[in-house]
């Protein structure tokens, strides 16, 4: 189980700030196909990726970052801080 | 050390820089604070964060300039939340032996927490509401460290 979290406007499209996923993706990557795959509302928010940033157990990194023994994957666009 | 305070509540500038830096040999205090703009214009603006990382996040941006720069201390206060134009959103301040350090350090630390801490604006106007873009001149301002 992934605890899956949205931030901005992607928790906005998607609908809900997290959800736990039963999934068996390898990399971030896999993770929004498979999402993606399941409806509409994930296949608009991932519909670029270039507009999102994501973080595996918190750590800022890439879409090809590997899932193994991860507990939480966060999708986000580009910060604004300050 | 270097502290970090992210939280819903107003601060005060004055009250966290009275003997900021006091006890080291401390020849320099630098602090920036940001303010929400849009007078007139903006209704309020809601920042959201990722509650966890926001704090590793900023710890490790303070951290870096902490290891870059001779600091006698560091604090960074950053809100989140709704907040109306005029308000306080954030501040950081530095202090050092020299300006030098302090100048360089608070510059730093405010040029990442623009895009690699993970705060996310929201603006609303009479137009409505409309998540802020982030910049590429962010990004870019990154490259200069």
């Amino acid at each position: 189980m992934l605890d899956v979290m949205y931030f901005a406007w992607v928790r906005e499209r998607i609908g809900l700030p997290r959800e736990q996923v039963d999934t068996e993706a390898t990399t971030v990557a896999d993770l929004v196909q498979e999402l993606s795959a399941r409806e509409q509302r994930y296949a608009l928010a991932f519909a670029d990726l270039a507009a999102l940033r994501v973080a595996v157990d918190q750590e800022l990194t890439g879409f090809d970052a590997p899932l193994a023994g991860a507990r939480e994957v966060a999708f986000f666009p580009p910060m604004t801080g300050g | 050390m270097g502290r970090v305070r992210i939280q819903s509540e107003p601060f005060d500038p004055g009250t966290e820089l009275e003997g900021f830096g006091a006890g080291a040999d401390v020849g320099a205090v630098v602090s920036f604070t940001g303010i929400v703009r849009g007078a007139g214009e903006l209704a309020r603006m809601e920042i959201e964060h990722y509650p966890g990382m926001t704090e590793a996040a900023v710890g490790k941006i303070v951290a870096e300039a902490e290891a870059r720069w001779a600091l006698a201390d560091c604090l960074v206060i950053h809100r989140f939340g709704p907040m109306q134009p005029g308000e306080r959103i954030m501040m950081v301040a530095t202090a050092s032996r020299h300006r030098a350090e302090a100048f360089a350090a608070a510059d730093f630390v405010m040029d990442y927490l623009k895009s690699r801490a993970p705060f996310w604006k929201k603006e609303f106007g009479a137009d409505g509401e409309a998540w802020v873009a982030a910049k590429d001149a962010d990004e870019e301002a990154l490259r200069r460290w």
